[in-house]
């Protein structure tokens, strides 16, 4: 089956063959699509990759996140999703004064960390991990959500690409922040417009040719 | 019956079950979620979509499943003569009607304590203002990538003293011969399953199973145009951009 764009209620494909995956329904032997976005098979199996909406957080997912509030024993952090998140002491891999979190992490720091639970009170956060905690310095932009899995690219080739070329180092939080960290502004916001062509071509098959060639056209 | 009156003439000169010409796009409002313009003759609305997000305030949260909340407003401007902007009697009422039309089809299980806000502006009134909105509020749901079951059409079917008509104006809604107007906006999914019917005015049983039966036909006409717009806003060939 071709790659298409499917709007809800829309039947991607008819008879037994096929099996319903993410963001679809088996409906009297058709595969109905239930989201707005690109419906996709693999080995047989029907799924509709969504292309719009708000984030929806995940476990394992790394985010970027803003401290919203210092509360007795962790802190509260604004990931974006509508599920606040918690980032408690006890996921910090070092001592916590509590009488002194602020030394840690104070309100409006921003941080990286790893959602590793999703409960029926919220989103557990943990930064006992290479690379987690928090953001001292940097461009932080904002992206559509649905786009980070284009910036990654696949198995990070697009990142790399980027990262090489403009000599920065970058993160991408599965939120759609990306922090960018070069040597000077004028890389930073190099790799910013990069990153930019990047979501605004991001049905293009082989995108990651084009974004050579952009690299190519646009060298300072 | 009595439709077969063929020789009454629509002021606009429209045949009985052709609806005016009809404009959608999505993704008009940015800042949105999810966005939604739909133009049908001289009536346009904008829908626009926030969410799902956490309920506010926290007592009118659900535990169980996620919320659907409507807004629709009328701007001072749409009318001929101004109205008072903010809420009314009627807004609130179409308000109410709106999400009962479209939340049959809504999949908000899996949003507890959730609520999806959809916000719709009348910004130009030719009658048919409540089908433009739910119209125009069905494309920007899915727009926002939220789940659904299908989409929602709805048409706005009238009765000039015994005729049937599609898609009434202003001017229709005011006919005053004979029996006078009766207005029935009808709202049904994709599969013609009905989610929202009104009647203000007087008709016989047979002859409003007559008035279903032609807003499903209306309805189908306007699914299309509602998916071509939500289709043509993603161009695989050239990036995604239009």
């Amino acid at each position: 089956m071709e790659r298409k764009v499917v709007i809800p209620g829309e039947t991607i494909v008819e008879g037994e063959d096929y099996l319903p995956g993410e963001n679809t329904e088996k409906n009297d032997g058709k595969i109905i699509s239930l989201r707005y976005g690109l419906a996709e098979e693999q080995n047989s199996l029907i799924k509709v990759i969504p292309l719009s909406g708000v984030y929806s957080p995940r476990r394992g997912n790394t985010v970027v996140g803003k401290v919203e509030n210092v509360t007795m024993n962790g802190w509260v952090v604004d990931i974006g999703s509508a599920e606040g998140a918690f980032l408690s002491i006890m996921e910090v891999p070092r001592y916590v004064n509590k009488d002194a979190m602020e030394e840690v992490f104070k309100i409006d720091d921003m941080i990286i960390a790893k959602i590793w639970s999703i409960g029926k009170r919220g989103i557990d956060l943990t930064i006992k991990s290479h690379g987690l905690g928090r953001i001292n310095e940097g461009l932080i932009i904002k992206v559509n959500p649905n786009k980070v899995p284009r910036i990654i690219g696949k198995e990070g080739s697009m990142i790399n690409l980027i990262k090489e070329k403009t000599g920065c180092e970058i993160d991408v939080g599965q939120n759609g922040y990306v922090i960018i960290e070069g040597p000077d502004l004028n890389a930073e916001i190099f790799a910013k417009r990069a990153i930019n062509f990047v979501t605004e071509n991001s049905y293009i098959s082989g995108l990651t040719d084009e974004v050579t060639k952009w690299f190519e056209e646009n060298k300072k | 019956m009595t439709n077969k009156k063929s020789d009454f003439v629509r002021p606009d000169g429209r045949k009985l079950d052709e609806l005016r010409p009809i404009e959608a796009k999505v993704g008009v409002v940015p800042n949105a979620d999810g966005s939604a313009m739909y133009k049908s003759g001289d009536t346009v609305a904008i829908a626009a979509v926030y969410g799902p997000k956490k309920m506010h305030p926290q007592h009118n949260q659900d535990p169980s499943k996620g919320q659907l909340r409507c807004d629709y407003n009328m701007l001072s401007f749409s009318v001929t003569e101004r109205i008072r902007p903010g809420k009314n009697r009627r807004a609130m009422e179409i308000s109410e009607i709106t999400k009962w039309a479209l939340e049959p089809v809504l999949l908000l299980d899996k949003y507890p304590n959730q609520v999806v806000d959809v916000f719709i502006n009348i910004i130009q009134a030719d009658a048919g203002t409540r089908t433009a909105g739910i119209n125009a509020a069905a494309m920007a749901l899915a727009h926002a990538g939220i789940p659904m079951r299908g989409m929602v059409s709805s048409v706005a079917v009238g009765k000039l003293d015994k005729t049937l008509v599609v898609d009434l104006t202003k001017e229709e809604e005011d006919y005053h011969e004979g029996e006078g107007p009766t207005d029935i906006p009808i709202s049904m999914t994709d599969d013609g399953k009905i989610t929202h019917m009104q009647l203000d005015g007087k008709i016989g049983v047979t002859q409003l199973q007559e008035a279903v039966d032609l807003a499903k036909g209306a309805c189908a006409k306007i699914y299309e145009i509602q998916k071509k717009a939500l289709k043509d806003a993603i161009d695989l060939e050239n990036g995604g951009k239009k």
